[in-house]
């Protein structure tokens, strides 16, 4: 077993590297870069990093250590979906990024985590701020009980802005990117809560939206609708990584295939595998990984 | 647009692409036939790398939306059905590069009289329009379009026989070149397999869009 564990470190090392040095900019680029940086939104201009890596990340719950030696990075604009069985750790990784496992007792995490290369558990941060960055949609819809039109701004509000026009125009511009605005234009002051399932996930994605984060953390955001609202959340995902950096959850691997660039393979609180989607769902190099997808797993 | 729907059109795409390089390769491989253009046979000899690896292409590409999609009914078989075509395609390709392989040997132009007779140029012609019949049968989903291929194939088999029975009358009459002879029933052989492969495709068209199964039937209706 520790013979195992050393491959996959060493994979997961190897996974890295190959990454940074493919993400390595020749001269060329970043003269090319600097000269246009000026002129391009920021996630474009963040492009050959990773918006987020983690380092030897380890996490425990009191003693139960749930994540061992996770190293990944995370490229801007791209969907990473983490798969693997209950309890593999998949979700404790995904709420590493909001830092929401500091809410449950007994949790301890060493190693670094790095987003837009700033280090998320150093002193400086500031939770609230780190939170409207990373936006998180749950695999149940969560609306509030107040008008559709509130939920959206809800986020607006908190912040302190009062602006009447501005949050006019985010609440119809992040209702229209989480492709729910046709649907409820007529009737934002209506109760949120009267909403089909599927439209309160795209609300909560709306809302999720709302405050500009650049990342969002779904955890398993579909698991509790029916196949259509199903559908239509995932080709929200497909359209929202031009914007967005997105990692989801989910048990669904047909979900993973579709959805994702890359994809994450979790077990026992070891990071497998970590590669191309399409790889990972042809050719995967662990044979865990290949046993699990194909469903032989156990 | 959902995001299979996106990646079939895009491979729908990439086979018409195929469709039109191997059409393309035949068409050279016949002008360097009748025209003695070896320059252009060796043109046809380096694109049939971009066939090979436009046929990889497009297998993975299957592979891939069969792995990440799980896809079901007409999605399923247009997948089956391009994975297959796709072979079919190289195949043509093959045909044509075949075809090149023959004329780089070639010394002299073959007689222009003795082609007329067995009619090369419009057993091409026929080929051709077969393919352009899989390719507006595929673009459209028009089943009307995919079965004018069957007809047409008939009509090569027949002008097939009817060559080989010309070019054995030419031995007979006391040719001494037989090489060149031999090997022009060869190229007859490789069009009327165009045929054949195009006929194949058709059957493939009609599957993936009605869930029929003309394979080894002698009425392709």
């Amino acid at each position: 077993m520790a013979k195992e564990c050393e491959v996959v470190k060493d994979y997961e090392m190897k996974a890295f590297s190959s990454n940074v040095e493919i993400e390595s900019p020749s001269a060329e680029a970043i003269e090319m870069k600097e000269e246009t940086a000026k002129n391009i939104s920021a996630s474009v201009s963040t492009g050959d990093k990773f918006k987020i890596e983690t380092n030897n990340v380890h996490c425990w719950y009191s003693d139960f250590h749930v994540l061992r030696n996770v190293s990944m990075g995370i490229k801007p604009n791209t969907v990473t979906a983490l798969i693997g069985p209950s309890g593999c750790g998949k979700s404790t990784f995904l709420r590493v990024f909001n830092r929401m496992n500091d809410l449950i007792e007994g949790f301890r995490i060493e190693g670094t985590v790095l987003i837009d290369s700033k280090d998320i558990f150093s002193r400086e941060i500031v939770i609230n701020e780190l939170r409207k960055k990373v936006g998180m949609v749950f695999q149940k819809p969560n609306p509030f009980p107040k008008t559709i039109f509130e939920n959206v701004a809800y986020g607006l509000r908190v912040n302190g802005v009062s602006h009447k026009k501005f949050i006019e125009e985010t609440v119809e511009r992040s209702l229209r990117q989480a492709a729910l605005w046709e649907e409820v234009k007529d009737k934002l002051q209506k109760n949120a809560l009267g909403l089909s399932g599927g439209q309160q996930q795209r609300l909560c994605i709306a809302r999720a939206i709302a405050v500009e984060p650049s990342i969002i953390l779904m955890d398993e955001p579909t698991s509790a609708l029916d196949p259509i609202s199903n559908a239509k959340i995932e080709e929200l995902i497909y359209e929202l990584k031009q914007k967005y950096t997105i990692i989801i959850v989910t048990h669904n691997m047909q979900q993973a295939a579709r959805v994702s660039d890359k994809t994450a393979f979790f077990y026992l609180g070891d990071l497998v595998e970590y590669d191309e989607t399409k790889i990972i769902f042809t050719n995967p190099k662990q044979e865990k990984t290949q046993n699990y997808i194909t469903g032989r797993f156990g | 647009m959902a995001l299979l729907e996106h990646e079939l059109t895009q491979l729908k795409g990439n086979l018409v692409d195929m469709f039109l390089l191997v059409q393309k390769q035949l068409r050279k491989s016949m002008r360097a036939l009748t025209d003695l253009d070896k320059d252009l046979g060796r043109e046809v000899l380096f694109n049939e790398r971009r066939v090979n690896a436009e046929e990889l292409k497009i297998d993975k590409d299957c592979e891939n939306l069969i792995a990440l999609f799980s896809p079901v009914a007409i999605d399923l078989r247009f997948i089956f059905a391009a994975f297959k075509i796709n072979s079919h395609l190289e195949s043509i390709g093959d045909s044509a590069k075949g075809i090149t392989k023959m004329v780089l040997e070639l010394e002299t132009k073959y007689d222009a009289q003795l082609l007329e007779a067995i009619q090369l140029q419009k057993m091409y012609e026929i080929a051709n329009s077969m393919i352009d019949d899989n390719i507006n049968a595929l673009r459209g989903d028009d089943t009307s379009q995919a079965r004018l291929v069957f007809k047409k194939d008939d009509e090569l088999d027949s002008i097939n026989r009817h060559a080989t029975k010309i070019v054995a009358e030419h031995i007979a009459k006391g040719a001494t070149d037989l090489v060149p002879l031999l090997n022009l029933i060869t190229v007859v052989r490789r069009i009327e397999r165009v045929g054949d492969l195009s006929s194949n495709i058709a059957e493939e068209i009609i599957f993936y869009v009605e869930a029929k199964v003309l394979k080894h039937e002698k009425e392709k209706i």
